[in-house]
C-alpha cells in the first residue's frame, strides 16, 4: 500500500484488541464498574453501613426492591435493590462493593505474576538443580485444589481481606512460573540472545532486556484471564467467612452473611451475585479478546 | 504399557512423600490450639496436658512426623480429635458423597459441554455459536455459591408444589434409606478390607440402589443430586464446551479434513468420524484438569447443599484445627489427583496412536 501510516506497536496491538467484539464488550462493562466504583460516594444513595432505622421511619429489614417507576407506592422510600437484614440499603452496598472487587483481581494477579515470573525466570535461566527445586515446589502447589489450599493459607495467616488476597495470589503463582520458564527456555537459545551474550551483556541485562519482553505477551494474556478467577476465589473465601471483615460491603460476603435468608429474600442473592458474575464476565471477555489479538498462532 | 504405568507410579512416590511432608508441616503451623478448639475455651491446663499426651502432641515435631509416616504406611491415618473416629472410617463415610457428586457433575459437564462445543464449531459464527459461547462465558463467570443458591431458590422455593420441585439439601429425604450392600447381600459377618470396600461402595447411594434394585431410594437420591451436580458442573461444562469448539476448529482447518470433504463425505461424517477423533485430545486433558476445580467447588457445593462430603469435612477440619483429619483427607485428595493424572496420560495412548508410550 502506498502512503502507509507508521503505527507504533502499542497502538497496533490495542487496535487489534479493540477490533474484537468480546474485548469491546468486556472493556465497556469494566469501564462501567470502574465509573461506579469511582463515583460511589456520589451515586450511592446511602453510606454502605448506614443504619436506615435511624434515617427512615417505618423501614423494614429484608424488604424487597421498591422502585417507584415500577409501581412501588410513592409514600415508601425507594430502595432499588431492597434492604438487608441489618436495615441497610443493598444498592449502596453493591455500589461500594465495586471498589473492592475491581481492585482484588489486579492485586492478587499482580502479586502472582511478580513472584511467579521471577521464580520462573530464575528456574529457566539458571537451570539445573535450582530449576528442579523451584518447579517441583510449583508442582506440589498445583496438586492441591486451589480453594482448599487457599483456605489452609488463610487459616495459617488469619482471616481478613488482605490475607485472602495473599492466599489466592500464592495459589496462582505456579501458572506464571511455568509460563515464564517456558518462555525463557525458548528464547534463551535464540540467536539474538547469543549475540547479546557475545557482545558482553550481563546475565541480568539479557534477562531484563532480551528475554522478558518476549515472555510478556503470554503472561499478560494469562494474567488478564486469571483476574476473573481471582475475583471468584476471593468472593468464595469471603462467602465462607475467611475473607473480608463482617461489615465490609464485599459482594461474596454480602451473600454469605445472608445465606440463610436468601430463600425468603432472593434480592439479597441476585443483585450481589449479578455484580460478581458481570465483573468476572467482563474480565474474561477482555482476556479472550486480548489473547485472540496478541496470539499470532490464532487465525483471525 | 505395564512398564510405563509402573514407571509413572514410581515417579509419583517422591511427589507423594513431599505432599505428606507439606501437609504435615502446614497442619502444624496452623495457629490456634487443638486442645481448646476441641475441648472448648475453658479446658484446664491439666486437661490439655492429658489431651496432648493422648494424641502424641507433646512429642517433638520430627518424632511426630516419623510416627505419622509409619502409621500411613500401614494404612492407619490416625484418629480424628473432633469426631473421635478413625480417619479411614471418616473417609469411607464421606469420600463416596464427593465422588458421587463429582461424577454426576462431570457427567453433566461432558454430556452437555461436548455436544455444545461440536455444534458451535460446526455452525461457526452462527447465532447458535454466539449464543452457546455467551452461555459458556456466563457459566464460567458465575460463582458456584451464587449458582447453587439460585438453583436451590428456584427449584425448592419458586417451583414448590409443581412437578419440577427438587430438594435443596441433604442426600435422601427423611424416611428413605439406602440399605447397605453388606446387609442386602447378607455379608454382615464380613470385616476388614472387603467390608470397608463394601461400605465405601454403599456410600455411593445411586450405585448401591441401582445394583440392588432399591428403586424408591434410587429416584430419591438422584433427585437430591440434580441441583448440586448442576451447580458444581457448570464451570467445567463451560470450559469443556470452549475447548471442544476451539480444538475442533483447529482440526477442521487441516488438509485431511479438506480431503474428506473433497471425497464427498457429508458434514456430519466429516466432523464426527474424522475431525472429532483428532480434536478430542485437548478435551481429555481439560477433563482431567477439572478434578481440581471440582474439589474446590465441592467445598462450596457441599456447604450450600448440606452434604457431608470431603470438601465440607476438610473445611470444617481446617477451621476446627483437626490436624489428623486435615492430613488424612489432603493425602487422599493428593493421591486422587495423581491417579487421575495417570489415567489421563494413559488414555492419551489409547486415543492417539501418535503418542508413544515408551518415550
Amino acid at each position: 500500500m502506498s502512503g502507509e501510516r507508521r503505527v507504533g506497536p502499542l497502538r497496533e496491538k490495542s487496535g487489534a484488541v479493540l477490533r474484537q467484539r468480546n474485548a469491546r464488550l468486556g472493556l465497556a462493562i469494566l469501564a462501567f464498574f470502574a465509573l461506579v466504583a469511582i463515583l460511589a460516594p456520589v451515586i450511592a444513595p446511602f453510606a454502605p453501613n448506614a443504619d436506615l432505622l435511624s434515617l427512615e421511619p417505618g423501614v423494614k429489614s429484608l424488604a424487597p426492591p421498591c422502585i417507584h417507576l415500577l409501581g412501588c407506592p410513592a409514600d415508601q422510600w425507594q430502595h432499588l435493590m431492597g434492604t438487608d437484614s441489618n436495615f441497610r440499603d443493598v444498592l449502596s452496598r453493591v455500589i461500594w462493593g465495586a471498589r473492592i472487587s475491581l481492585v482484588v483481581g489486579f492485586v492478587t494477579v499482580g502479586f502472582a505474576i511478580v513472584v511467579g515470573a521471577t521464580l520462573g525466570a530464575i528456574a529457566g535461566f539458571v537451570g539445573g538443580r535450582t530449576d528442579g527445586l523451584i518447579m517441583r515446589a510449583m508442582d506440589i502447589l498445583l496438586v492441591f485444589p486451589s480453594l482448599i489450599l487457599a483456605i489452609a493459607i488463610v487459616t495459617v495467616l488469619g482471616s481478613g481481606l488482605a490475607n485472602a488476597l495473599l492466599a489466592i495470589g500464592i495459589v496462582a503463582i505456579p501458572v506464571y512460573a511455568r509460563i515464564m520458564r517456558a518462555s525463557v527456555l525458548t528464547v534463551r537459545e535464540a540467536d539474538y540472545v547469543t549475540a547479546s551474550r557475545a557482545l558482553g551483556e550481563s546475565q541480568l541485562g539479557i534477562l531484563v532486556r532480551r528475554v522478558l519482553p518476549n515472555a510478556l505477551t503470554p503472561i499478560v494474556v494469562a494474567g488478564t484471564l486469571g483476574i476473573g478467577g481471582a475475583v471468584l476465589d476471593v468472593a468464595a473465601l469471603s462467602f465462607i467467612g475467611l475473607g473480608a471483615e463482617p461489615r465490609t460491603p464485599e459482594w461474596g460476603l454480602m451473600i454469605g452473611l445472608e445465606r440463610n435468608r436468601v430463600f425468603a429474600a432472593p434480592h439479597l442473592l441476585i443483585f450481589p451475585g449479578l455484580a460478581i458474575s458481570l465483573t468476572v464476565l467482563a474480565f474474561n471477555l477482555f482476556g479472550d479478546g486480548l489473547r485472540d489479538a496478541l496470539d499470532p498462532r490464532l487465525e483471525r | 504399557m505395564a512398564s510405563y504405568i509402573l514407571r509413572r507410579l514410581l515417579i509419583s512416590i517422591p511427589v507423594l512423600f513431599a505432599i505428606v511432608l507439606v501437609v504435615f508441616v502446614v497442619a502444624r503451623v496452623l495457629p490456634g490450639d487443638p486442645c481448646t478448639a476441641t475441648l472448648g475455651e475453658r479446658a484446664t491446663e491439666e486437661q490439655c496436658r492429658q489431651f496432648a499426651i493422648r494424641f502424641g502432641l507433646d512429642q517433638p515435631i520430627p518424632v511426630q512426623f516419623a510416627a505419622y509416616l509409619g502409621q500411613v504406611a500401614s494404612g492407619d491415618l490416625g484418629t480424628s480429635i473432633k469426631f473421635q473416629l478413625p480417619v479411614t472410617e471418616l473417609i469411607i463415610e464421606r469420600l463416596p458423597t464427593t465422588i458421587e457428586l463429582s461424577f454426576y457433575a462431570l457427567l453433566f459437564a461432558i454430556l452437555v459441554g461436548v455436544p455444545l462445543g461440536i455444534v458451535s464449531a460446526w455452525r461457526r459464527n452462527s447465532s447458535v455459536d454466539v449464543g452457546t459461547m455467551l452461555f459458556a462465558n456466563i457459566g464460567f463467570s458465575t460463582p458456584v455459591f451464587v449458582l447453587g443458591l439460585l438453583l436451590a431458590w428456584i427449584f425448592a422455593i419458586v417451583l414448590k408444589g409443581t412437578p419440577f420441585a427438587l430438594p435443596p439439601s441433604g442426600r435422601l429425604s427423611s424416611g428413605v434409606d439406602v440399605i447397605p450392600l453388606a446387609e442386602v447381600w447378607g455379608l454382615t459377618a464380613l470385616d476388614g478390607l472387603p467390608r470397608a470396600f463394601l461400605d465405601f461402595l454403599s456410600g455411593i447411594y445411586t450405585l448401591t440402589a441401582l445394583i440392588t434394585f432399591q428403586w424408591e431410594a434410587l429416584v430419591d437420591a438422584s433427585r437430591h443430586l440434580i441441583l448440586p451436580a448442576i451447580a458444581l458442573g457448570t464451570i467445567p461444562l463451560a470450559i469443556i464446551a470452549r475447548i471442544t469448539r476451539s480444538s475442533l476448529l483447529d482440526v477442521l482447518a487441516l488438509d485431511y479434513v479438506r480431503t474428506a470433504r473433497a471425497k464427498g463425505l457429508g458434514e456430519r461424517s466429516v466432523i464426527l468420524r474424522h475431525a472429532f477423533r483428532n480434536a478430542i485430545l485437548p478435551v481429555v486433558t481439560i477433563i482431567g484438569l477439572q478434578v481440581g476445580i471440582l474439589l474446590s467447588g465441592a467445598v462450596l457445593t457441599e456447604t450450600i447443599f448440606n452434604l457431608a462430603g470431603v470438601g465440607k469435612t476438610v473445611y470444617d477440619a481446617i477451621t476446627g484445627r483437626d490436624y489428623v483429619v486435615i492430613q488424612g483427607f489432603t493425602l487422599v485428595i493428593a493421591i486422587g489427583f495423581l491417579i487421575v493424572n495417570l489415567l489421563v496420560d494413559i488414555s492419551y495412548a489409547y486415543l492417539d496412536p501418535r503418542v508413544k508410550v515408551g518415550g
